[in-house]
């Protein structure tokens, strides 16, 4: 027993907090906003650089052959950011997906792509129609009936649909089922979109920290500099009650988080209780630092060229992502009253 | 990150489990707010000393068993598991205990750690006084030194067991001339002194357990000083973050209570009477809490066996398990419905366990040990940096 993360592990953090915080700054964040398609090949190729699409990829195949527990902690990094490109769906989602989907030959030839940064994946999520960054992707992994299909982005209709947080690019996609290649069906494809939604939510869980500690953070610093009555407004309890109640969330969500990470990356029984779990507690804590933020910073929070709007805006759409905290709640609750997914005390008894 | 137990760990549950199965009391004992209570929960901790199972993360030679805090968390889910008794020595054991253990001499942890461990010699609280709450550097009680004594005057207050334990510890001020977080010295007072009076205040739950103490030219030796003298708040705050916020309330206290409120909840919908829809997900809420509270005990402890300290973060504890504790009780009540007005023995009441009681304690969870405001300003100040004035 040992609930720790790894000096190795904390090192690619640092690393992956360095290069966004060169790479990627508030600025370069906005300046996508208002390009064509906001995505950056250039800065895909960067990321790619630093080994971020191919981290679960085997060594074989070009990636760095690391999992779940690696990850959390490099999308915390790019949750705190604001980075939207699509990691999520091409390199935790979409890779695991591929992997497992039993068609070896075809993975094998996206899994080397996407390490060496050339194939985007869209996937497209069991609880909502959207589908983001359909437009970039090379491959979008779709459900039709009871089957999961790989559509080239050439096969499928996409129609934009504006999203409140202008980092993201929202699709609807249609796709003529019958002549798409079939990635699996029936219970295989239930399995590995169960798969998929809890990679997905525990993706979000951990962006939702780093968007949550970064509001946090702006807060702090913003009610540091802020003078009202001759004093810091941060002098104030009322203010400082707020942002300490936001802390707290925040290192509860965070131990759900790693537990979630850990359960996926080893397949637990109880994976996709934990994942709703961590997707439930890391999303309330965002939803409440964007709230929260936005009232201690005043009128100038309110305004569109203060930047605390692009992390309020990445909570808020994170939590519609691979299932909502309401539809994750539902979940937890079916997990504990009426005997739906396992759902075990940590620790309290041997687990098997 | 390895979150399964090795062999050794599983071995140890499963010791602690046989043990505490065959041993712990079947019966619920009397409250230990009472004088019979207390006594009874004596016994049993005079049993567990015996069985080894006291002081589980403590040294062999002061009653314990040499163990570490990942054997401790153990212990407590199976004594939480088998339903044995509150311990009655909690602030002796998991406040004053550590203390000694960091800042005693050799004479003292000999002297005071077994009949600690034993529960021989029970412990109350002596922080707060009349006009020293929130604001604890502000207290008066002055120990002045007289040859090989001090001479202790003045009050305490809010001491829990206060009314039947043997000792107390506190801060007292040496210095006359000093003020706030200077000049205090941190004594351990035997009770029966000459000169003290104890008398118990009735608690919210009609008992009267916690007490306030007086102190008319008491005489205490000054072997009894703790720590250097006129570094008593350095004593007190070395430990406060240390063990204090991790073993005062062990996570499997909550799961338990969790997993019963998920019982309840349950029973309550099956019975068919009305439940408010909301509660469905307060109670699924409750025990998604208590579990991040477990799972940041064993993030903490395993940090702590890494080399690692606990500083402020203490304060997050505090909140979390106190504000949790309040709401799983009080979702209780809800389920509970009109048999939450009636006490445990009334004919309609049914079988309502403890949840009326543990409301009660939990109602003081956000004042005991620092009040949650006192904690909310340590989190903004001390963890996030937020100016003080």
């Amino acid at each position: 027993m040992e609930f720790n993360f790894t000096e190795d592990q904390r090192l690619l953090q640092e690393t992956v907090r360095d290069f966004l915080a060169g790479e990627c700054p508030v600025e370069f964040v906005r300046g996508q906003w208002e390009t064509e398609t906001g995505r950056s090949p250039e800065f895909w190729a960067k990321l790619t650089e630093i080994g971020v699409p191919g981290l679960l990829v085997a060594e074989e195949h070009g990636g760095l052959g690391m999992n779940e527990i690696d990850f959390v902690l490099v999308l915390e990094e790019i949750g705190r950011a604001g980075l939207a490109e699509p990691v999520v769906p091409t390199a935790v989602v979409g890779v695991p997906l591929l992997r497992e989907c039993g068609d070896d030959g075809f993975a094998k030839e996206w899994l080397a792509k996407i390490a060496a940064g050339e194939a985007i994946v869209a996937v497209g999520q069991p609880a909502s129609p959207l589908v983001p960054e359909a437009h970039v992707a090379d491959l979008l992994i779709l459900r039709s009936g009871d089957a999961l299909h790989a559509v080239p982005r050439a096969a499928a209709r996409l129609t934009a649909q504006p999203s409140n947080d202008p980092s993201q690019r929202l699709f609807t996609v249609e796709f003529d089922a019958a002549g798409a290649r079939v990635l699996a069906r029936g219970a295989d494809a239930d399995r590995l979109e169960a798969a998929a939604l809890d990679r997905g939510a525990l993706a979000c869980a951990a962006q939702q920290l780093g968007a949550c500690d970064r509001l946090i953070a702006m807060s702090v610093d913003y009610t540091s500099q802020r003078k009202q009555f001759g004093v810091p407004i941060g002098s104030f309890q009322a203010v400082k009650h707020h942002l300490a109640n936001l802390k707290v969330a925040l290192e509860y969500a965070r131990s759900h988080v790693e537990r979630a990470a850990h359960s996926v990356a080893h397949g637990a029984r109880t994976r996709s209780t934990d994942v709703s779990m961590a997707k439930i507690a890391a999303g309330q804590a965002a939803l409440d630092a964007a709230e929260v933020s936005l009232q201690v910073h005043g009128a100038l929070g309110y305004t569109w060229e203060q930047d605390l709007h692009v992390w309020m805006r990445r909570a808020w759409t994170l939590d519609l992502a691979w299932g909502s905290t309401a539809w994750h709640r539902a979940r937890l609750q079916e997990a504990l009253f009426d005997g739906g997914l396992p759902a075990e005390s940590f620790g309290f008894s041997p687990r098997a | 990150m390895e979150l399964t137990y090795t062999p050794e760990q599983e071995a140890f549950r499963k010791e602690a489990r046989t043990w505490l199965e065959a041993n712990a009391p079947r019966e619920k004992l009397p409250s230990f707010d009472t004088k019979e209570g207390f006594e009874a929960h004596r016994e049993w901790e005079k049993k567990l000393h015996a069985g080894g199972f006291a002081m589980v993360p403590w040294p062999v030679e002061y009653g314990g068993r040499g163990a570490n805090l990942l054997e401790w968390l153990i212990f407590e889910e199976e004594y939480y598991r088998a339903g044995a008794p509150g311990r009655v020595n909690q602030n002796g054991i998991f406040l004053l205990g550590p203390t000694i253990m960091e800042v005693g001499t050799p004479e003292q942890k000999k002297r005071f750690l077994p009949k600690m461990a034993s529960s021989e010699e029970v412990w109350a609280q002596g922080w707060s006084e009349p006009n020293a709450g929130s604001d604890m550097a502000n207290i008066q009680a002055t120990a002045i030194k007289d040859g090989d004594h001090f001479v202790i005057n003045g009050q305490k207050t809010w001491a829990s067991r206060g009314a039947f334990a043997h000792w107390l510890f506190g801060m007292f001020r040496s210095d006359p001339d000093s003020s706030r977080h200077k000049g205090l010295t941190f004594i351990l007072v035997p009770l029966d002194t000459p000169g003290i009076t104890v008398r118990p205040i009735e608690k919210l739950n009609h008992k009267k357990a916690f007490a306030e103490v007086f102190f008319d030219d008491a005489r205490v030796p000054i072997e009894n000083q703790l720590g250097e003298e006129g570094k008593g708040w350095d004593v007190a705050m070395a430990t406060a973050g240390f063990e204090r916020g991790l073993m005062l309330r062990s996570p499997a206290r909550f799961q338990d209570t969790a997993r019963k409120l998920v019982e309840l909840y349950k029973q309550t919908v099956a019975s068919g009477v009305y439940v408010a829809p909301e509660l469905r997900d307060t109670v699924a809420r409750c025990w998604m809490d208590a579990e991040a509270y477990t799972l940041n005990t064993y993030q903490t402890v395993s940090r702590l066996l890494a080399g690692g300290k606990i500083g402020a973060e203490a304060s997050l504890n505090k909140i979390f398990w106190s504000e949790l504790d309040l709401k799983m009780h009080d979702t209780a009540l809800k389920l509970l419905g009109h048999r939450a007005e009636l006490l445990p023995g009334a004919p309609a009441a049914g079988d309502v366990g403890e949840w009326l009681d543990g409301y009660i304690f939990a109602l003081a969870g956000p004042i005991y040990a620092g009040t949650n405001e006192i904690q909310r300003n340590i989190i903004a100040e001390r963890i996030l940096g937020m100016p003080r004035k």
